[in-house]
Parts: C-alpha cells; sequence; structure tokens
C-alpha cells in the first residue's frame, strides 16, 4: 500500500533538524534507516504530516571507543557498520553477538542503531542489548542534550521517553569493570523474523569472579524485559554450574511471554532459561576472561 | 500485486508539492520532480521504465526489489525515491548492456539458478555487492550474504552455486587482466 501524503525535509544541521520537529507539533516524524518506518508508513501505521530524513547531516555515522573505554554510537551508524566493525567484537561481545542477527543482511546495510532503539518493537534486538549493558541515549532537544537511561527510554511498544521535538544523538555503552564478556542469541523462525525469544548478557569480569551482570530479553513481552535484577545473583561470584544455573532460573522467572504463533509461553520461558545457561557456560569455558588492570 | 496500489504517477496531481531529485541511475544523471512518498522501487518501475527491479512482497521481506544504493544493496521498496537525491543507483538493468552478460548473469544461467525468475535480479544485485566486498567468498558467506533475498523455487542450491560460479569466473578475469 502506498504511504499517505506527507511533506519531507531533509536538513543540514541537527538544529534545523530540531527546529522543523519543534515547529511540527508532535505531526513530525524523524527519519534515519527508514528500515521500520517507511513499511510502517506503508501499512499506514503511522501518518505523520512531515518526515524529516537526517541521513543529509554530516558527522552521525560514528561508532568509537573513548580512551576511558566508553563505546559511543551516532545516529547514522548502521547496523552493518557494527557487524563488520574491527573495534566492538572483542570489547563489546554482547553487541558484537547480536549485530549479525538484527533482520536480515540487506537491511543491515541501511537500518540504524539508534533508530532501531527510538522504533522500540518489544522485540528489537538493540534495546535488549543496550538494557543489559547499562547504556544511555543522548537526545538533543530545543533546550540541548539530556542522556536517558536504556531501560528507562522505552515506556511501552513504540512510545519512548523522548519528547516530540527530540532526536536521539548517540548511544552510549559505559566502559566495563574489568573484561567485557557475554553475547546474544535469538531465537527466529526464518531470517529476518523478529525474535521468538531472545536474551541479551552482558558480563564484567575481572578473572574468574563477575563484577558486573546485565541481562535483558526481547520477545517474551509486551516490552523489552530487564533482567539485570535477577542475574545480579552472579554479582560478586563464580560462574559455577550451579550459579549459572541459579541465574538461568532467576532471569526466566522474569520473563512474561505469551502464546502465539511462534511458540507457547512455556516454551518460550524455557529458550530464555537455555540461552541464559548456554551463554554463561560459553563465557565460562573461554579462555578470555583475563582482567584488564 | 493489485494495480490498484501501483498507480501513484511519477507525474503528481496538482497541488501536491513534489521535490526535484537527481539520481545517478546506471551511469547516467536522471532529473524528476517527484512526491515524497514515492518509493524508490517505483520510480525506477514507473518513471524510468526500469521493470527488471520487481516487486515481491511489499512488506520489506523478500528482497526481489534490491538495487545497488551508492555500492551497498538496499531494498528499493523501502527507500523513498526522494532519499535517493544526489545518489547512484544501480539496477540490474546496469549489470551488463544487451548484447553480452555480466559474470554473475552468466553464473545463473549455466547453474539454472532460477526458475521463475522472479526473484533473480535481487538476487543478482545483492550477489554483486558481495563479491566487490569478498571475491572468493565460502559457500556459507554467500548464504549468509543472500539470507535477505527470498526465493520459492530453486530452494536456494542452484542460485548459491550460480554465485560460486561466478565468483571464479571474476577472479579469473581479474588475473587476465
Amino acid at each position: 500500500m502506498y504511504p499517505s501524503r506527507f511533506d519531507y525535509d531533509s536538513p543540514a544541521t541537527l538544529e534545523e533538524a530540531i527546529a522543523i520537529l519543534d515547529e511540527g507539533g508532535g505531526e513530525a516524524k524523524v527519519m534515519a534507516g527508514g528500515q521500520s518506518l517507511i513499511p510502517m508508513l506503508r501499512l499506514r501505521f503511522a501518518s505523520p504530516e512531515r518526515v524529516v530524513d537526517i541521513n543529509g547531516i554530516p558527522n552521525l555515522e560514528y561508532h568509537r571507543i573513548d580512551p576511558d573505554g566508553t563505546l559511543r554510537i551516532g545516529a547514522l551508524c548502521r547496523h552493518e557498520d557494527l557487524e563488520f566493525s574491527t573495534i566492538i567484537a572483542d570489547t563489546f561481545p554482547t553487541l558484537a553477538g547480536a549485530a549479525h542477527l538484527v533482520s536480515d543482511p540487506i537491511i543491515r546495510t541501511r537500518g540504524t542503531f539508534v533508530g532501531s532503539l527510538c522504533h522500540a518493537d518489544p522485540q528489537g534486538d538493540w534495546s535488549a542489548t543496550m538494557i543489559a549493558l547499562g547504556g544511555k541515549i543522548v537526545v538533543q532537544g530545543p533546550q540541548g542534550r539530556r542522556e536517558i537511561e536504556a531501560k528507562d527510554f522505552v515506556l511501552g511498544p513504540f512510545v519512548t521517553a523522548m519528547a516530540f521535538n527530540e532526536i536521539a544523538v548517540e548511544a552510549v555503552v559505559p566502559p566495563a569493570k574489568g573484561k567485557a564478556l557475554g553475547g546474544y542469541l535469538k531465537l527466529e523462525r526464518r531470517v529476518g523474523d523478529f525474535a521468538t525469544a531472545s536474551v541479551a548478557v552482558a558480563l564484567d569480569m575481572d578473572g574468574d569472579t563477575v563484577t558486573r551482570a546485565g541481562c535483558a530479553m526481547a520477545g517474551v513481552g509486551g516490552q523489552t524485559i530487564d533482567a539485570n535484577e535477577a542475574i545480579s545473583v552472579l554479582q560478586g561470584k563464580t560462574l559455577s554450574v550451579e550459579n549459572i544455573e541459579a541465574a538461568a532460573v532467576a532471569v526466566a522467572a522474569v520473563a512474561d511471554p505469551r502464546t502465539d504463533h511462534r511458540g507457547s509461553s512455556d516454551y518460550k520461558r524455557h529458550i530464555v532459561e537455555t540461552f541464559v545457561n548456554r551463554v554463561l557456560t560459553s563465557v565460562a569455558n573461554s579462555e578470555k576472561k583475563v582482567a584488564v588492570a | 500485486m493489485s494495480s490498484l496500489y501501483d498507480v501513484i504517477p511519477p507525474a503528481p496531481p496538482k497541488g501536491v508539492s513534489t521535490r526535484r531529485t537527481t539520481i545517478n541511475v546506471n551511469g547516467t544523471s536522471q532529473t524528476l520532480d517527484v512526491e515524497p512518498r514515492l518509493l524508490l522501487a517505483d520510480l525506477l518501475r514507473q518513471a524510468l521504465q526500469l521493470t527488471g527491479t520487481h516487486k515481491g512482497c511489499d512488506t520489506s521481506n523478500c528482497g526481489a526489489c534490491t538495487v545497488l544504493f551508492d555500492g551497498r544493496p538496499a531494498k528499493s521498496c523501502t527507500m523513498l525515491a526522494v532519499q535517493a537525491d544526489g545518489h547512484s543507483v544501480e539496477t540490474v538493468e546496469g549489470l551488463a548492456n544487451a548484447s553480452e552478460l555480466h559474470p554473475i548473469q552468466e553464473g545463473f544461467k549455466q547453474e539454472h539458478g532460477l526458475q521463475c525468475g522472479y526473484c533473480t535480479p535481487g538476487m543478482m544485485m545483492t550477489a554483486k555487492a558481495l563479491l566487490e566486498r569478498n571475491p572468493d567468498p565460502t559457500e556459507d558467506e554467500v548464504r549468509w550474504a543472500l539470507s535477505g533475498n527470498l526465493c520459492r523455487c530453486t530452494g536456494y542450491q542452484n542460485i548459491v552455486k550460480s554465485v560460486l560460479w561466478a565468483a571464479k569466473k571474476m577472479r579469473e578475469q581479474d588475473q587476465e587482466a
């Protein structure tokens, strides 16, 4: 189907884009990669009066690691930039694990990391990784910039904590306390489908001891489920078989899956438990658990 | 696909605002006034009559409409035509002229990489982008790269063989050159 008519702007600066949003009074919509927005326009789930295309704004394509270890991902960093990134493979394995599982390879050339967070789909992959990693989203509006914790960013399906005149300009992931380990596992019926269930696990480790544990899930609730508290049973502990099992059970207990065409509630909960177990076991068996001084 | 959904005319009715858009399509610069909601796939098919780009699903799933946008594969049904202003687009028509075949097209012929042919243009454009990045892919890498292009006929086996055939041919051509 064809989108409803809309006006189109391609501003050259963030300030200009924000001014257009401000003027639009909630009827203007930002487009980055457009890989979720354009399908929604076509299905007329969304019919904004104005589309503000930010692809012409320079210097937003980056992803980089600051000297202190903080990862910064700009608003126009595409999924495939992270998939083929040489800098996140060792330093942010949770993100690296998800990068090649987001939608399909063609969508990944256009779709953006930050745009995916803003789309706030309950089954989105990146929201889960950001919550597990304790990340933040930097948003800019007429009043300047502010940071929103990833766990507070999404208020409900397709609804974020951003005001109508704000643009998400950057995602920020804090440096690991020790060595960053973890991963992302996703069950999908076919490439490009949404997650039947997926789990993001992010661990900071000092030798054999877990200094911070983070976890979030997609596809098993009305929105991305923050399981950071559940997995905190690992805090200060080693990844023994018993501790791993306890963490997997604790995480599965906070999943809230519904029975649908992708599987029964019990099945999805079982997948969550299995995935947490699998990521933690692979971390326990890896030889990379060397503390960074 | 009902034709009702395909009748956004390239020249919109009076009073509808348009945007002047200049796109390099297969090496030729084209300037058109387009309505912002016109999809890139429809601009190619209707305004430029480049009907080699197919629309298969209209839901961003199938990849039949894949073109190269500044050299990277993109689903042209999931881009606005106005977004291509100042950019280059390559469609299946740009692979070779009528009297010869591109090695990828030759590969699909040699290895019988198509049955109904509907997905083929998208498959070939995705394959072209893959081989530009990775001239010597493994079978797994080919399957991975093509995982956003759906085919309901072949079971993919011969498509993968076709791309591997083309990769070999293109490497040989490079060595000769």
